[in-house]
């Protein structure tokens, strides 16, 4: 069985016709090719594989591509200005040793977007707790939490 | 996973006939446990009905004493509600506490309640505020519908619709949580409604529970010391790696106790 889906991918209509049982993960990495969004762990823990659907942060690897018709999906790669300019969140993540590896950033960055969008203003306690949905195993997260919250002020002007 | 037969349901009574018409289908609403349990290969389903695209399902309606949540409402929709909030804010909270960010922006009440997960937080404010279960068939009385470890009184093409809870005077919510998965090890949901007190616990038993002596000790006086010294029996409560029975009984006094303090 096959099932015609149409989504918008980072502002690009997408249409494409999927077996049922295809993650949207594998989706966006294998037929769309986008593979800024990682899989970590593969069981909806690690939070590597977090995008936006409709503006909501969600693990896409803990959902059907099929789930997603008709959504708007923005991943990692659709964040950046057209002619490169990095998000204020990519930007602060650099500026203030977000990462190491970089294995979890993507979706660490789309987590942090999503948190400004609900707390614009968020407290170092807000930002720990708000990244609860995402592991990283390099930093020790106090790079990546100032980063978040360098990021929102910066979003915020 | 095993490959599936894929329906989008466009209503309810769609989704009950497409259910009906398989051999044997599930319900997807959030996803958060299905599809893992699909991806696990512990789940087989021959077709999967999928409410997402299920308008009427969504949606939170206060009037007068009581407030209505859609079974495909999610747990962020929830705990963000202004009217939640306001009317019920142990429910807000509770919801709050589910998993992280991204799994409460998938995930929904219908769906948590029909799964019946022992460590589940919602099944205990259900079970506290005395709700009413709304599906496509008739009512069902919170008491009434959580019957065992993941069972329910759900007939195999009912579907839930929505969650009505009248307004209590006052409620609480506190849990001890597993920190990787944020699961209840422990929770307990108190709360005073018009009928009296309830105080439900979720996490502890293989199903969640009501505990009588506790709720006779608020009935008299609604304060944490009295249900300080109320304990409730290990036997046949879980035990696992991450708590012992005897631990997980403790908890239900700390937790009644911390809930009771928390009511507002």
């Amino acid at each position: 069985m096959l099932v015609k889906i149409k989504m918008t991918v980072n502002g690009k209509p997408v249409a494409a016709e999927v077996a049922p049982r295809v993650l949207l993960v594998d989706f966006i990495r294998d037929t769309l090719r986008l593979t800024g969004t990682h899989i970590g762990c593969d069981t909806a823990q690690c939070g590597a594989c977090t995008i936006h659907m409709n503006g909501n942060a969600v693990k896409c690897c803990n959902m059907l591509a099929v789930q997603a018709d008709g959504a708007d999906i923005v991943t990692i790669e659709g964040i950046a200005r057209p002619d490169g300019t990095m998000h204020p969140m990519q930007a602060a993540f650099r500026d203030h040793h977000g990462l190491q590896c970089g294995y979890c950033t993507p979706g660490m960055v789309m987590s942090a977007i999503d948190l400004v969008r609900r707390h614009p203003k968020p407290s170092e306690g807000q930002v720990r707790a708000e990244l609860d949905g995402n592991l990283c195993r390099c930093t020790g997260y106090h790079g990546i939490v100032k980063a978040v919250l360098a990021g929102a002020a910066t979003m915020k002007s | 996973m095993y490959e599936f037969n894929y329906h989008k349901a466009s209503s309810v009574a769609d989704a009950a006939a497409k259910l009906a018409a398989a051999s044997d289908a599930k319900l997807l609403a959030g996803g958060q446990t299905l599809i893992a349990a699909l991806k696990l290969r512990l789940s087989s389903p021959s077709d999967i009905v999928d409410l997402r695209g299920v308008a009427e399902l969504r949606g939170i309606r206060k009037d007068g004493g009581s407030i209505s949540i859609g079974a495909m409402t999610t747990h962020a929709e929830v705990a963000a509600s202004k009217d939640v909030l306001q009317a019920v804010p142990a429910l807000a909270n509770l919801a709050a506490s589910i998993g992280d960010p991204m799994v409460r922006n998938m995930g929904t009440l219908g769906g948590s309640i029909a799964n019946n997960d022992p460590a589940a937080d919602y099944p205990a404010g259900v079970l506290g505020l005395d709700a009413t279960l709304h599906t496509n068939k008739r009512k069902i009385a919170a008491d009434d519908f959580f019957t065992g470890m993941y069972e329910t009184a759900l007939q195999p093409s009912e579907i839930i619709t929505s969650i009505s809870f009248a307004l209590p005077k006052r409620a609480g919510y506190a849990k001890f949580k597993n920190p990787a998965s944020r699961y209840a090890i422990v929770g307990v949901f108190v709360a005073e409604t018009a009928k009296g007190v309830r105080v439900a616990v979720t996490g502890a038993g293989p199903c969640v529970f009501r505990v009588a002596e506790m709720e006779k000790a608020l009935g008299s006086k609604f304060s944490a010391d009295a249900v300080a010294n109320i304990k409730v029996a290990a036997a046949g409560l879980n035990s696992d790696m991450h708590a012992s029975a005897e631990y997980r009984a403790h908890l239900v006094t700390v937790m009644a106790r911390r809930a009771v303090e928390a009511a507002t």
